[in-house]
C-alpha cells in the first residue's frame, strides 16, 4: 500500500510496451523487439522474470506441442528450457504420433536467469522494474502506461500480461492477504483502471502445493522416475549432442496419499477455504486441490504425488498432486502422513490465489481488446492456466502489437495451424468459466497438429513475421525436401516375393508376398520401422537424420488418417475465408433467432467459421448471416 | 453440418406421404455421381442436360431393384441452385420415398438443411436482392418447424437408445483422452485396442439392429398393426369399409400367418396401417353370439394402434368400460360414432375415463369426422411417434437412417484401423466421428460434453 503517490513525469516513448514479464510477457516483448520495435518490458519484480511459481516443469500433452510451436514461430521458450532442464521425458511413446509429448523438468531458477539474460541482451528491448497503475487512453486508443513511480511511457501498442498479480489475493486457511504469485506484489490499481475503462473482469482461482526440503525425504520409500536415454529437445536448433546423459539429469520421485491423509482432510474441511466459502474464485477442474480430490472422489483410497526437484542449486522439492489452501499446520500434518515424507520439513506452505481475468470474449483473435484499440492482453489475464498457454498467447499478442506498431496486417493462427490457434479461438469464441488448460481433446485436427511437425507447419510463418532467420528456414526446408524425396523413393523401390523382406513379413505372421510390394507399402505395416526397412532396400544417397526418419515413418504410416483430417480442414477453409464485416449490426438482420443474435453481438466473430463455433448460433442463423454478408 | 457448405446435398422436395410421385432432389458437384451409382438405365453422366430419363433405382449393395423411376438431369448453371441438380421421381408414399432418400444419403450426399437449396440458389447468385428477405423468412420458418418435428420424433425409445450408445462411446473416448492427457496417472486404466474393439463391436451391434429395422422399414412396409374394436354393431365394419374405400391404394391382401385371418393394408394420410382381424370384424358383426371382449382382446395384443369405437346413441355399457380399460396401455383413438343419432352417451364421463386419449366424434354412415380421423392418425404417427411393439426400437426417419448408416461406417473404420494395428488414439478419430453423428440425431454434439465427462469421471491434475 502506498501512502503517497509519485509526481508524474514523461518517461519517454516506445513502439511497444509489455506489462508483466512472466511467460507471456517475456515472449511478447522478445517478439515485438525482434520484429524491429523499440520495446519496453515493465515488471513488478525483476526476480519474477519468467518465474515458475507452480510446477518446475514444462511441456506434456498438448502443452509440449505448444512449446514446439512457439519455437517454430521464433519464440524463446523452447530454447530457454533446452538450456536449463534437469530432466527430459517423452510421454505417450506407446501411442500414436499425434499425442506423443515431450516434458521437461526445469531448474526454475536457471530458467528465470537465462530468460532474464536473453531479454537483457536483446537489442531494442528495455527491461524495467515498476508497477503499472494506469493506462493512457485517448479516444478509445491505448497510447501508453503510467507506473507507480510516476513515469508516463507512451507507446503505439501495449500488451498486458499481468497474470495472477491482477488484484491477487493469497489464501492459506483462515489467512488471506493481497499478493501476487510467490508473495510478490499484487497489481491492484491496474484492475481498477480496466474496470473504469469498461472491461468485464472475472475472478479466477488457482493454487500450488507446499515445497519441502529434499534432504528430509525418505527416497527409499518412493519410486524413482528418471529421465530418458534417447535425446530429446524442444527447439529445432538444439543438437542431439547437447543432450544430457541420464546420469546428469535429476529424477522425480513418486509416492501416494493414503486413507489417513484423506481422513485428516475430511476432519478439517471446515478450515479449507474452498469449502468454508472463503474462496469465491472459480478454480480449474483439471487442477484440483487435494481437498477437492478427496471430497469429489471419495471412493479413491490414494492419489499419486510426484516429488519434483526445483533446481540443481537447491534441495527444495515441489509436491505435485498436493495443491492445497489448508492452514499451514494442517499442511504439515498432511505431509507427515505420507509415505516417504514422514519426517519432511515443509519449507513453504501451499496456497490458493485469486486474481482478476479479462473475460476473453472481449478480445479479437489477434488478442487486441475490442474495447480499446492498440491494447492487447495475454496469458493468465485472458483466463488460461499454464506457462505454455501463457507463452503461446504472449507470442501472438507481441507479434500483433509489433505489427500494429509497424503498420502491418494482423497475424492469426487457425485451428488447423496450431494448438495456439485452437486455444485462442476457444478463448475468444467460447470464453471460459475456469482457468483454461490446453488438452489434446480440444483440437479437432490433432493428427495434423503434431509436435514432430511444428517446424514444418509454422516456421515459414515465423520467417515471414521476421522472427526466424534465413538459415533456420533453409534448414527446415532442407529437412522437408529430404523427407519428401525419401517418401517418393520408397514408393518406387519394390520388394519381391521370396526376398529377405518377404521372410521378415512372414516372420511377423503376415501372408507371404504374391506380388512385389513397394517399400512404402511395407513401411505402412505396424511392425516395420524405417531402420528395419533399410535392411531390405538400398540406403538413400544421403542418410536421413533421426527427425527426418521420424517424419518419413509418420507421414507414410498414418497417411490415411492424415488425409481424413486434411479433408476436414479444407472444407472449413471456405467458411474461414468468409469474413464478417467489423461494423455489422446484428439488430439489422431480420430472421436471426434471439439467442443467436445476442451471442453474435457479444462475440462479434470475424469469420463465418468462427460464428459456427459459437454455442447457441444454429445453422439457420449461419445461413441468414451468410446471405446477409454476401449482399451488404 | 454447417462446415460442409457446398458439398452435395439431397432432400425430398415434395410433401411426404401425399401424392402419387415423390421427388428426391440432389444438388452439388457430386449429384450426378451419387445418382449414377443408384440408377440402372442410361449413364447419367452421358445424357444431355435438362432431360428426363427412365430407369430403375437399385440398392448397389444388394443389386436389388427398389423402384421404377424417372430421373431429371440438369447441369449447372441453368438450375435452381446453379449447381448440378438431379431429381429422382419415385413412387410416392412413405416407404418408397424414404428408401430412395436413404439410398441417396448413404451414397455420397448429405441431407440438406431446411431451406438449403434456396440458400444455395441465393449464394450462387440465382436469386436477386429483393428475394433475400423472403428467403430468410423461409429458412427461419422451416427450421423452427423441422426442429419441432425432430424433437417430437425423438421422444421415446430411439432417443433413449441413441443416448445410451453415445454415453457408452463417451466413456470410451474420455478414457482414451485421459490416457493421452494424463499419461502418468495410474488411476485410470489404459484403454487397450482389445477393449476399444469390444466397445466398437457392441455399439455396432446396436446400430446394425437399428439399421436392420430401418431397412425392413417394419412399420413402413408391414404397416402399423391397427385394431378396430368395440361392441357389436357399433360401426366397426363401416369404419373398416370406409378406410378401405378411402384408400385408393390398397397394397395387398395376404393371408395372416399366425392367425387365421385376413389382414388388410391401407394407407391413411401417408401412414400405412395393417388392419388386424378384419375377418373377425366381419364375422362378429354377422354372428352376434360369437362376439365379445375375448375376441377383441386377442386382436388387441397384436396391435400397435387401437381404434376404439363407442356408440354415442347409447349409454356406456359395462362392456365399453372393459374395453376402455383393456386398451389403456395402447396408443389409441376413441371414436364416438353415430353422431347422426340423438346422443345418449355421457361424453364427460368418457373423457374422464380415457384421460389424454384423443376423442373423436364421427358419423361413419354420414362420412363426417372421417377426415379428422385420418389427420389424427397421421399426427400420432409422425409427431408423437407410435412405435411398433413387435420390433425393438424402430427408425423411420430418413435423416436418422442416413446418420446411422454413416455412424456405422465410422465404426467399420474403427475396426479396420484396429485390425491394421493403428494406435488407439488414431482409431479414436473414427470413434469420435461416430459419436458426433449419433449426436446429430439427438441434437447434442458439443465437445464440452467430453470435457465434462473427463473431469467428472476421473480425478486428475496436480
Amino acid at each position: 500500500m502506498e501512502v503517497s503517490s509519485a509526481k508524474q513525469y514523461e518517461a519517454g516513448s516506445y513502439d511497444v510496451i509489455v506489462v508483466g514479464a512472466g511467460h507471456a510477457g517475456s515472449e511478447a516483448a522478445l517478439a515485438a523487439a525482434r520484429m524491429g520495435n523499440r520495446t519496453l518490458l515493465v515488471t513488478i519484480s525483476l526476480e519474477m522474470v519468467a518465474f515458475m511459481p507452480c510446477n518446475p516443469s514444462l511441456g506434456g500433452p498438448a502443452k509440449g506441442i505448444v512449446v514446439r510451436e512457439i519455437d517454430a514461430l521464433g519464440g524463446q521458450m523452447g530454447k530457454n528450457i533446452d538450456q536449463t532442464y534437469v530432466q527430459m521425458r517423452m510421454l505417450n511413446t506407446g501411442k500414436g504420433p499425434a499425442v506423443r509429448a515431450l516434458r521437461a523438468q526445469a531448474d526454475k531458477h536457471a530458467y528465470h536467469r537465462q530468460m532474464k539474460l536473453t531479454i537483457e541482451q536483446e537489442p531494442n528491448l528495455t527491461l524495467r522494474q515498476a508497477t503499472v497503475d494506469d493506462l493512457i487512453v485517448e479516444d478509445g486508443v491505448c497510447c501508453g502506461v503510467i507506473t507507480n513511480t510516476g513515469a508516463r511511457y507512451r507507446a503505439k501498442a501495449v500488451v498486458l500480461t499481468v497474470g495472477t498479480a491482477a488484484r491477487g489475493k493469497i489464501i492459506i486457511g483462515e489467512l488471506q492477504y493481497e499478493s501476487g504469485p510467490n508473495n510478490s506484489k499484487a497489481a491492484v490499481k491496474l484492475s481498477e483502471a480496466l474496470e473504469r475503462l469498461g472491461f468485464e473482469l472475472e475472478r479466477f482461482k488457482t493454487g500450488t502445493p507446499p515445497r519441502v526440503n529434499g534432504n528430509t525425504i525418505d527416497y527409499a520409500a518412493t519410486e524413482e522416475q528418471p529421465g530418458d536415454e534417447t535425446p530429446h529437445h524442444f527447439s529445432f536448433d538444439t543438437p542431439d549432442s547437447a543432450y544430457l546423459p541420464v546420469k546428469d539429469q535429476l529424477s522425480c520421485w513418486l509416492t501416494y496419499t493414503n486413507p489417513a491423509v484423506h481422513d485428516l482432510i475430511r476432519a478439517n474441511l471446515d478450515r479449507a477455504p474452498m469449502f468454508s466459502g472463503l474462496i469465491e474464485g472459480v478454480g480449474p477442474r483439471y487442477c484440483p486441490s487435494i481437498e477437492d480430490k478427496v471430497v469429489r472422489f471419495a471412493d479413491k483410497d490414494r492419489h499419486q504425488l510426484f516429488l519434483e526437484p526445483e533446481g540443481r542449486d537447491t534441495d527444495e522439492y515441489y509436491v505435485d498432486g498436493l495443491s492445497t489452501s489448508f492452514p499451514e499446520e494442517i499442511q504439515q500434518q498432511l505431509l507427515h502422513q505420507i509415505k516417504g515424507l514422514e519426517h519432511v520439513e515443509m519449507m513453504r506452505p501451499g496456497y490458493a490465489i485469486e486474481y482478476d481475468v479479462v473475460a476473453p470474449h472481449q478480445l479479437h483473435p489477434t488478442l487486441e481488446t475490442k474495447l480499446i484499440k492498440n491494447l492487447y492482453t495475454a496469458g493468465q489475464t485472458n483466463g488460461t492456466s499454464g506457462y505454455e498457454e501463457a507463452a503461446g498467447q504472449g507470442l501472438i499478442a507481441g507479434i500483433n502489437a509489433g505489427r500494429r506498431a509497424l503498420g502491418l496486417a494482423p497475424f492469426v493462427l487457425k485451428r488447423s495451424d496450431a494448438y495456439i490457434g485452437v486455444m485462442i479461438d476457444d478463448l475468444v469464441t467460447k470464453g471460459t468459466k475456469e482457468p483454461y488448460r490446453l488438452l489434446t481433446s480440444r483440437a479437432e485436427y490433432r493428427l495434423i497438429l503434431r509436435h514432430d511437425n511444428a517446424d514444418l507447419r509454422l516456421m515459414a510463418m515465423g520467417h515471414a513475421l521476421g522472427l526466424v532467420s534465413d538459415e533456420r528456414l533453409a534448414a527446415m526446408e532442407a529437412k522437408k525436401a529430404t523427407v519428401a524425396a525419401e517418401i517418393k523413393r520408397l514408393a518406387t523401390v519394390r520388394l519381391k516375393p521370396g526376398s529377405a523382406a518377404d521372410e521378415f513379413i512372414q516372420a511377423h505372421g503376415d501372408h507371404a508376398l504374391k506380388d512385389s510390394l513397394t517399400a512404402a507399402a511395407l513401411l505402412k505395416r505396424p511392425y516395420v520401422s524405417y531402420d528395419q526397412l533399410l535392411e531390405f532396400i538400398p540406403a538413400p544417397a544421403t542418410p536421413l537424420d533421426r527427425q527426418a526418419k521420424e517424419q518419413v515413418e509418420i507421414q507414410l504410416k498414418y497417411e490415411g488418417y492424415i488425409k481424413k483430417e486434411e479433408v476436414k480442414v479444407n472444407r472449413l477453409k471456405r467458411m474461414e475465408a468468409k469474413k464478417i464485416p467489423a461494423n455489422i449490426d446484428y439488430d439489422q438482420i431480420d430472421g436471426l433467432a434471439t439467442e443467436g443474435r445476442q451471442k453474435l453481438a457479444k462475440i462479434r466473430p470475424e469469420t463465418l467459421a468462427q460464428a459456427s463455433r459459437i454455442s447457441g448460433v444454429n445453422p439457420a442463423d449461419l445461413a441468414i448471416l451468410s446471405v446477409y454478408i454476401q449482399h451488404h | 453440418m454447417a462446415n460442409s457448405e457446398f458439398d452435395t446435398i439431397a432432400a425430398i422436395s415434395t410433401p411426404v406421404g401425399e401424392g402419387g410421385i415423390s421427388i428426391i432432389r440432389i444438388s452439388g458437384s457430386a449429384a450426378l455421381a451419387v445418382a449414377n451409382q443408384l440408377i440402372k438405365g442410361p449413364d447419367l453422366t452421358q445424357v444431355a442436360s435438362h432431360t428426363i430419363n427412365y430407369g430403375h433405382l437399385i440398392d448397389p449393395t444388394t443389386a436389388e431393384e427398389v423402384d421404377e423411376v424417372m430421373v431429371s438431369v440438369m447441369l449447372a448453371p441453368r438450375t435452381y441452385t446453379k449447381e448440378d441438380v438431379v431429381e429422382i421421381n419415385c413412387h410416392g408414399g412413405l416407404l418408397a420415398t424414404n428408401r430412395t432418400l436413404q439410398l441417396v444419403l448413404s451414397h455420397g450426399a448429405r441431407l440438406a438443411e431446411p431451406g438449403e437449396f434456396t440458400k444455395r440458389a441465393f449464394l450462387n447468385g440465382r436469386l436477386d436482392l429483393s428475394q433475400a428477405e423472403a428467403v430468410m423468412d423461409l429458412i427461419r420458418a422451416k427450421t423452427d418447424q423441422s426442429m419441432q418435428v425432430a424433437l417430437n420424433q425423438l421422444d421415446g425409445d430411439l432417443s433413449r437408445l441413441i443416448k445410451r450408445l453415445r454415453q457408452d462411446i463417451l466413456d470410451v473416448l474420455a478414457q482414451v483422452e485421459v490416457n493421452i492427457d494424463y499419461p502418468e496417472y495410474d488411476a485410470v486404466e489404459e484403454m487397450t485396442s482389445q477393449m476399444l474393439k469390444e466397445k466398437a463391436q457392441s455399439v455396432k451391434q446396436h446400430l446394425v439392429a437399428l439399421l436392420q429395422s430401418a431397412k425392413q422399414g417394419k412399420v413402413l412396409r408391414d404397416g402399423l398393426a391397427t385394431a378396430i374394436i368395440g361392441r357389436p354393431n357399433v360401426g366397426k365394419s363401416s369404419l373398416l369399409n370406409t378406410l378401405l374405400h378411402e384408400d385408393k391404394a390398397i397394397v395387398t391382401n395376404v393371408a395372416g400367418t399366425t392367425r387365421d385371418v385376413i389382414e388388410e393394408y391401407v394407407n391413411v394420410n401417408g401412414v400405412p396401417l395393417r388392419l388386424i382381424d378384419t375377418a373377425g370384424i366381419r364375422q362378429t358383426d354377422d354372428q352376434v353370439e360369437k362376439i365379445g371382449v375375448a375376441r377383441s382382446k386377442q386382436a388387441l395384443d397384436a396391435a400397435d394402434l387401437v381404434l376404439l369405437l363407442l356408440d354415442s346413441s347409447r349409454e356406456l355399457t359395462g362392456e365399453d368400460r372393459a374395453l376402455i380399460e383393456a386398451t389403456a396401455a395402447k396408443p389409441r383413438i376413441v371414436i364416438l360414432n353415430k353422431t347422426d343419432l340423438p346422443s345418449q352417451i355421457d361424453t364427460g364421463q368418457v373423457q374422464a375415463m380415457i384421460g389424454d386419449t384423443p376423442l373423436l366424434k364421427t358419423s361413419i354412415t354420414d362420412h363426417t369426422g372421417v377426415d379428422q380421423l385420418g389427420a389424427l392418425i397421421a399426427h400420432l404417427f409422425f409427431e408423437q411417434g407410435i412405435e411398433s411393439h413387435q420390433g425393438e426400437v424402430m427408425v423411420t426417419n430418413a435423416r436418422h437412417i442416413g446418420l446411422l448408416a454413416q455412424a456405422n461406417e465410422a465404426l467399420d473404420e474403427v475396426l479396420s484401423g484396429l485390425a491394421a494395428g493403428m494406435p488407439v488414439d488414431l482409431v479414436q478419430i473414427d470413434m469420435t466421428r461416430c459419436w458426433d453423428l449419433l449426436g446429430e440425431i439427438t441434437g447434442d454434439s458439443y465437445q464440452d460434453e467430453l470435457l465434462d465427462q473427463l473431469f467428472s469421471q476421473f480425478c486428475l491434475g496436480k
